[in-house]
């Protein structure tokens, strides 16, 4: 004799008032969660820190050789786009293409589920991770402006703002890359978002904005990277701090923005 | 050839946990009657295909559970039984169309959260840590269920010290054979003391080194909190070994739940008589024509279960035959959880022994 789950008088009813209920335990704070998540994340690139920096850097230095052939080396202007944005191109490689590829693994593996059995907020997951993917790029962002600077004359001085370019325009692009692996209905799309917003960040950013059509000018100034790079040019010749602040504002914001998006997608995914 | 009389009984002692046998009173001291999860009129079913071939399908259907505090609960079924779809339901990550899920007084449908506050959750794969050291995967995750550093740090070195794993703390998990790894995972489960876990096959390709540590630390935990624990497994043996109670699950619904005991008592007498032929054996013996009308037949392999006179008759008949001449293997056993799920009229396939 075999019984189906154990009998009850009124199986549907809602759970009875009256049982006491067990404690729960404590949920992360969402600090104490995005740093335990930022330094497991940043520990894979033990791994991985040599093979990452090099395509990086290579593929940035390989463009900026490239366009040495294409752009007038006599402007200003021209040669501070060029190592501008292959610097920004790094941080939109990584932060933006690479998140969007492993959010979008994650998803596919049903590996999100390890943290949405965690008591921890999905604002701390999606932080931590976006926090360590930028903070993976400085390395590379660092190498590829002072190899372009020599390589096109420009000065070295105001190199310390890539501190503030990089955590500010990898929050923009790893919140873009978040919210591409969360929203994306497959693996393969996320990759595929990924791949392209980081070509839109190097065709749209490597390029001297004086010398596009407007209709491509319209859509550099869609494009969260060209604040980052604007904000990085800005600190060559004679620097206009202001210009610097306002795009570098800009970044924040559409960071604030799409990490905030790329929480609520973390939120909606993990739910099924 | 061997003639097996009581099933399995040298295998049970070296893979479950030590000292606790099936069919002793499987409730431990601390265990009480209270209910850990009560489930009832659970459902959950999606679409597959487009327009005109789309179709319904029913992940799982009214499915009515109690599961008491302190006890080990299972849940066996093959593949694509609904098990998997169970257990994400009842840990908050799914929400279900229909039903209620109440665990320890809290509503899991309504707030999902509540369950990872109480329940740590192993699933099938753990991708998420893969990269990290099996150190640093522990503590992160004792970090995550809220614990200071200082305490994940303790904590971290109790689980790895029980589970055998200090040798392995600075190798990333990927690294790690299939078994080790599955330890490791097993370890970030155990971290931070929940009154629940839900464990999705928990020792699947471990050695039965670990697989005692594992379940040593498990019975541990039980012995020391009443830890209540929900164990997917599609294996019958460990099944049999380690459960106080089994839900047996086929496409999505519950057909059975019962102690394995229990179980196996709706096979009543019938023994299994399992032969296995190494080459074409002889159908118009009239014995082995009798035999080849009601035995389930997997390659050279042939099953059947019959009342215990018939079938010593038969194996006696087989073995003074000719038929004896092209038979590689026989055994005759008492029924196992298998057999009590085949006569329950689940699906034979898929269930693994050992």
């Amino acid at each position: 004799m075999t019984t189906v789950g154990t009998p009850r008088s009124a199986s549907r009813e809602a759970p009875e008032r009256g049982v006491p209920q067990a404690d729960l335990a404590p949920t992360t704070p969402l600090w104490a969660g995005l740093v335990a998540v930022y330094r497991a994340q940043l520990s894979r690139t033990r791994v991985s820190r040599v093979p990452l920096l090099f395509v990086a850097v290579f593929q940035s230095v390989g463009i900026m050789i490239l366009m040495r052939g294409v752009v007038d080396t006599g402007s200003d202007s021209a040669r501070e786009a060029v190592v501008a944005g292959s610097s920004v191109l790094v941080v939109a490689f990584v932060a933006l293409n690479l998140l969007a590829q492993h959010f979008g693994a994650l998803r596919a593996a049903n590996a999100l589920d390890y943290y949405m059995t965690l008591p921890v907020r999905p604002a701390a997951v999606v932080l931590g991770m976006a926090a360590a993917y930028a903070s993976f790029t400085l390395p590379g962002t660092i190498a590829t402006a002072v190899t372009g600077a020599l390589m096109f004359q420009l000065p070295l001085a105001n190199l310390w703002a890539l501190l503030l370019v990089v955590p500010l325009s990898g929050a923009a692009l790893a919140g873009v890359g978040a919210v591409f692996g969360l929203l994306a209905p497959r693996q393969e799309l996320a990759t595929l978002l990924g791949q392209l917003g980081m070509s839109a960040a190097l065709l749209l950013g490597v390029i001297p904005a004086d010398r596009m059509p407007r209709v491509i000018e319209l859509g550099r100034d869609l494009l969260p990277s060209s604040y980052g790079v604007d904000a990085f040019i800005a600190t060559y010749g004679t620097p206009d701090w202001t210009a610097f602040a306002t795009n570098l504002a800009v970044c924040a914001g559409v960071g604030v923005a799409m990490l905030t998006l790329a929480t609520w997608a973390f939120r909606r995914t993990s739910r099924g | 050839m061997a003639i097996l009389g009581a099933a399995f009984t040298g295998e049970h002692q070296g893979e479950g946990r030590e000292g606790h046998s099936p069919t002793s009173d499987p409730a431990p001291a601390r265990r009480s009657d209270a209910a850990c999860y009560r489930v009832a009129g659970l459902s959950k079913k999606y679409r597959t295909g487009r327009r005109v071939a789309a179709t319904t399908v029913h992940a799982n259907a009214d499915i009515d559970l109690d599961i008491r505090r302190g006890e080990i609960f299972g849940l066996l079924g093959p593949n694509g039984a609904g098990k998997s779809t169970l257990v994400r339901q009842l840990t908050g990550l799914l929400r279900p169309d229909a039903g209620s899920i109440d665990l320890l007084g809290h509503d899991v449908v309504r707030r999902p959260e509540a369950a990872a506050r109480l329940v740590a959750y192993l699933g099938q794969e753990c991708g998420a840590l893969d990269e990290l050291t099996v150190s640093l995967a522990i503590e992160t995750t004792a970090r995550l269920r809220a614990l200071s550093a200082e305490a994940a740090r303790r904590a971290r070195a109790e689980v790895m010290e029980e589970l055998g794993l200090r040798d392995l703390a600075e190798r990333p998990i990927k690294k790690l054979s299939g078994g080790q790894r599955r330890l490791a995972c097993v370890a970030t489960a155990l971290v931070g003391d929940r009154p629940v876990l839900v464990l999705d096959e928990p020792t699947v390709g471990m050695d039965p080194v670990a697989r005692r540590a594992v379940w040593a630390a498990i019975d541990r935990r039980r012995a020391e909190s009443g830890t209540t624990v929900v164990l997917v497994t599609h294996n019958v043996i460990e099944a049999e070994t380690v459960l106080d109670r089994v839900a047996v699950l086929d496409e999505g619904r519950v057909i059975a739940c019962d102690t394995p005991g229990g179980l196996k008592a709706t096979v009543g007498d019938e023994v299994r008589l399992e032969l296995v032929w190494r080459g074409d054996p002889p159908l118009d013996d009239p014995t082995v024509a009798l035999l080849a009308r009601d035995a389930v037949r997997i390659g050279r392999r042939w099953t059947t279960r019959m009342d215990p006179a018939t079938a010593r008759e038969l194996l006696a008949a087989v073995t003074a035959g000719p038929a004896f001449g092209v038979l590689d293997d026989f055994t005759l056993s008492t029924p196992s959880l298998e057999d009590a799920y085949l006569a329950l009229g689940g699906r034979h396939e898929g269930l693994v022994k050992g």
